[in-house]
């Protein structure tokens, strides 16, 4: 068996040692451009798994790698001239240059042939000339390039620009540093590799880097600019370049990871954000899947196989988590008026993979810290008048939420649960039931079903409403028996169903029409919902006077009938939401074309439910963050639509998305959900409740922790 | 929990002695449903000519395609057998629907595969209708029609489910696979504004006995092998032993699975026998 090992960094040197000890007859030849010694970058960073799966593959290498180690457990984090550390994570990192000699002196003891110095030009005869070629050659693989076609390469660029250093200051934990300067703000992650250096990374936006004129500069005086800019933190301390210059992250996905005689490695295979871990890791890995594979299966095509097979989708879970992390640093500015614990907080969960849970096991003071700094914010902002200092803190879940007079209890508000029993507007027996349950159950908020401003209003003859006396008199009742026995608080939800009206009970699908009595329906534009809905008549003048009418007069009966907060329903295309997306309001008139005309109506809308609806209560208002549809309503205009709504006298936006039109890619996905709120939250300024339907108070303890969410939609799978 | 067994209508060497044998012997068993698969460009029998052969020999248990590639079916001719089926079974079916993953299929069917999402979307909507039109019998004997299920994997699968289905069926997979899926499905069932819980549907593969496991795995990897190197993962989720299937039954229960069928994976009548005594 003859291998060719093209590249001699990590990936292509331990795939060769590996591959050399468990088959000793075979020919392997390592291919490597530079000449001996010579490399490029600084450090390398292990985790506790890696380590293990070292050890497992080559104890030699293990032990003398494992020497060399420099080892450390904290993340600390310096922003706003404030050090938060957090404890618990281990961490190993290696000068890259010794990692090299270790595998290189140990290939060159098991007899794989090293030949330094020796560029390739042409890939593809020389896996004509081998039973196996292991592409190991970098992010910029040649031989991926010859054979694009079979192994489908994706790039997408990185957002930020960054630059990697050497510096000789000594750290003891991963360190991510926060600096504002007069052109915006720069961060660095930082860690060691041995005993006297350190890795030094600094990034910041594309803006940030034009405006502090680093377009033109060379390694020099990069560094000079860093070196001035990290003074206070460096403390006489150096950065050192080597080929350093201000790059834009490429990350790299193939369709397939080997082709006949061909297999990719390392950076050539994938590559995944600086900010989660090392391409490094990841290469060795990849040498030991291939090593693996290549053992339990002699029929090479077979081995090729199971080793994508097996490593490409832990590859790809690491690569969705390196994304999330990229995507908060490209966009970190939005959280600069955090407080430096929760920043710390959002900053360590922002992947997704340490969780409020996670971190607690780790490190529970940092969760001790974090928890009473949730509440003494609270605190403030409920203006409780407490005078001390909490010492001890609930969890942020636990923690009360005050908007305008009303304070929730907790942080969780239980998700309706519909039926369609209502008569004539009146809630049915069971919809009572289930709001007490839910309210003795612990809840901080019940939401009502959509309750119809109007009979017309209505999504189904099922409905309930409050725009009758009855309605409210029996709201009443309700809510004094919740008052009555839990801290609970109920939200009003209020609605008219517009296109989506005149259907039959949900009970064997969605917006089917009625089979007999159906009434007129309005909407922005006379567009139908579906092919079997009924056509909406466009709203006139006199519609609109008579629609908004009839929001006052329910908002009114809701007042009276005692509710705590009323939660004004403009999203999933019903009446309000036709207005706001361009794909369902197609006027001409002042209410429809640009943002601000499509918002007209239903501000106008909000405007007067907020001058009837008493000033000490808050006013919600449910919005759909994207109608998931080519040409809708996108995250940013869901942005502006909230600012403006804040502007208005909203107290909190409920974040939806889709069902603006029967079209549209849904994504049910927890961590897509808690970025929509977490956007609109951090950039329109307004609190938010997230309707990821949390299902644990872990879950939600970790959104509310990081800011994403002020409170959360919880629906536990079994009631 | 409800536990189901597979008909071996896609399985090497099933005859119709054993089709038949295999559905009055689980009508007795502790089985509450009985599922076949559907492939056209495969040698398997019709999945809804085989139910009906098997609503003629049975009395008690459901019969459920699990699933049936939908699209490439015409939409008043799929509503009409499967009301035809559930009226003769006095309303036993369970019409479980999905895209499919083949494009051979469609091939072979004449049917444009690349839109075959909003073809499926449209054959929901229709088959309830025709379920409700008097013009066009038989009435089916389960009101609004036979009990209907969407699966596939793509967010769009439970947007579909919740819209126009009584629940979700999931394709198979370890317990925290159905787990993750299970939450997707009731998040969109509840976005919706269904009233309920969404039903919830899966299956797993099982082979039981010394020589048995070689010759499933067989099957698994012949019969996905359209998948490419997918086919190597299912293969390795068959389940073996007594011991693994208890354990499957338990996580699919544990994680809200209201229905799971378990599919053979040779056609040996044997395969049922032993399953039911797993079962107890």
């Amino acid at each position: 068996m003859k291998v060719h090992v093209l590249g001699g960094g990590p990936a292509g040197l331990y795939a060769s040692l590996l591959l050399k000890q468990g088959h000793p007859a075979w020919e392997i030849a390592l291919h490597e451009r530079n000449p001996e010694g010579a490399t490029y970058g600084w450090g390398v960073v292990f985790s506790d798994r890696t380590l293990t799966e070292l050890r497992e593959a080559d104890p030699m290498t293990y032990r003398e790698i494992t020497d060399a180690f420099v080892l450390w457990d904290a993340i600390d984090i310096h922003v706003k001239d404030q050090l938060i550390r957090c404890e618990g994570h281990t961490f190993a990192g290696i000068a890259r240059r010794h990692l090299l000699d270790i595998l290189q002196r140990r290939c060159a003891a098991l007899g794989v042939g090293l030949h330094f110095d020796t560029a390739i030009a042409d890939p593809d005869a020389l896996r004509h000339d081998a039973d196996l070629l292991i592409a190991a050659d970098g992010v910029n693989s040649m031989t991926r390039h010859q054979h694009a076609d079979a192994l489908r390469p994706q790039t997408e660029q990185g957002k930020t620009r960054f630059i990697w250093f050497g510096t000789d200051k000594v750290y003891d934990a991963f360190t991510f540093i926060f600096k504002e300067s007069q052109y915006g703000l720069f961060q660095v992650h930082a860690y060691p590799f041995d005993a006297t250096m350190g890795t030094f990374i600094v990034e910041c936006t594309e803006e940030t880097w034009q405006r502090a004129g680093l377009t033109e500069t060379d390694e020099a005086a990069s560094v000079a600019f860093c070196e001035a800019l990290f003074v206070d933190h460096l403390a006489g301390r150096h950065l050192y370049s080597n080929r350093s210059h201000w790059l834009k992250f490429l990350t790299l996905k193939n369709a397939r990871w080997s082709h006949e005689n061909i297999v990719l490695l390392g950076d050539a295979a994938h590559t995944a954000h600086f900010s989660i871990g090392s391409g490094t890791k990841l290469a060795m890995e990849d040498a030991i899947a291939l090593a693996t594979a290549c053992e339990q299966y002699s029929d090479l095509p077979t081995a090729l196989r199971v080793y994508g097979l097996g490593r490409k989708p832990r590859v790809e879970a690491i690569q969705r988590a390196a994304a999330e992390s990229q995507r908060y640093f490209e966009h970190v500015s939005r959280y600069r008026h955090f407080a430096p614990l929760p920043f710390a907080f959002n900053l360590l969960t922002r992947s997704g993979r340490i969780t409020y849970d996670s971190l607690r096991q780790r490190d529970p003071y940092f969760i001790g810290d974090v928890e009473r700094w949730f509440q003494t914010a609270a605190r403030a902002a409920n203006s409780d008048g407490y005078a001390a200092q909490p010492l001890v803190s609930p969890p942020a879940v636990f923690t009360p939420l005050r908007l305008r007079d009303m304070t929730l209890s907790n942080r969780l508000a239980f998700a309706p649960v519909r039926d369609y029993d209502a008569a004539d507007g009146l809630p049915a027996t069971r919809q009572r039931e289930r709001l007490i349950a839910q309210a003795h159950g612990g809840a901080g908020l019940v939401l009502t079903e959509p309750l119809a401003v109007s009979a017309e209003g209505r999504i189904t003859p099922g409905d309930a409403g409050i725009y009758r006396s009855e309605h409210v008199e029996t709201w009443s009742r309700i809510i004094a028996e919740i008052h009555g026995a839990s801290p609970a608080k109920i939200a009003l939800q209020l609605n008219h169903a517009g296109r989506r009206g005149s259907t039959r009970p949900r009970s064997a699908g969605v917006d089917k029409p009625l089979r007999d009595g159906n009434w007129p329906l309005l909407s922005a534009s006379a567009i139908p919902y579906s092919p079997a809905n009924q056509t909406p008549k466009a709203m006139d003048c006199a519609d609109m006077e008579r629609i908004r009418g009839a929001f006052v007069a329910a908002a009114k009966h809701g007042a009276q009938a005692g509710f705590d907060l009323l939660h004004l329903n403009m999203a999933n295309g019903y009446l309000l939401a036709s207005f706001l997306s361009p794909l369902t309001n197609r006027r001409a008139d002042e209410y429809g074309g640009a943002p601000e005309n499509r918002l007209r109506f239903p501000l106008a809308v909000f405007d007067a439910v907020r001058a009837v609806w008493p000033a000490d209560k808050p006013l919600a208002v449910a919005l759909s963050a994207t109608d998931w549809a080519k040409g809708g309503t996108e995250l940013a205009d869901a942005v502006i639509i909230a600012r403006s709504l804040k502007e208005h006298g909203c107290d909190l936006i409920a974040v939806h998305a889709g069902q603006t039109t029967i079209g549209g890619q849904p994504v049910y996905d927890f961590e897509a959900f808690a970025g929509y709120s977490d956007v609109i939250r951090n950039e329109a300024g307004i609190p938010t409740l997230a309707t990821t339907y949390t299902t644990t108070t872990g879950q939600a303890n970790t959104l509310l922790a990081a800011g994403r969410a002020d409170l959360c939609l919880f629906n536990p799978p079994l009631w | 929990m409800e536990v189901g067994v597979g008909l071996p209508n896609t399985l090497k060497g099933a005859t119709g002695d054993l089709l038949r044998t295999w559905a009055c012997t689980a009508d007795r068993g502790p089985f509450r449903s009985l599922g076949v698969f559907d492939r056209l460009v495969y040698d398997s029998y019709d999945a809804l000519a085989t139910l009906a052969v098997a609503a003629g020999l049975t009395t008690r248990i459901r019969l459920a395609t699990t699933v049936m590639i939908g699209p490439i079916q015409n939409d008043a001719l799929l509503a009409k057998a499967a009301a035809t089926v559930d009226a003769l079974s006095n309303g036993r079916l369970t019409l479980g629907l999905a895209l499919g993953a083949r494009k051979d299929d469609y091939d072979a069917a004449g049917v444009a595969y690349h839109s075959r999402g909003r073809r499926l979307s449209e054959q929901l909507a229709a088959l309830r209708s025709q379920w409700e039109d008097e013009r066009i019998g038989p009435r089916p004997a389960q009101p609004g029609g036979p009990e209907l299920l969407v699966g596939g994997l793509n967010d769009s699968a439970y947007a579909r489910a919740a819209r126009y289905a009584d629940g979700y069926i999931h394709g198979g997979g370890p317990p925290r696979a159905f787990a993750a899926a299970a939450d997707k499905a009731r998040t969109a069932w509840s976005d919706a504004g269904r009233p309920g819980q969404p039903r919830l549907w899966a299956m797993g593969y099982y082979a039981l006995g010394a020589d048995e496991a070689e010759a499933g795995t067989r099957y698994l990897l012949d019969y996905y092998a359209f998948t490419g190197p997918f086919a190597e993962r299912i293969a390795a989720g068959l389940l073996i032993t007594p011991q693994a299937i208890v354990q499957f039954i338990r996580g699919y229960a544990e994680a809200g699975c209201d229905h799971l069928v378990l599919f053979p994976t040779t056609a040996h009548l044997d395969q049922l026998n032993r399953l039911a005594e797993v079962l107890g």
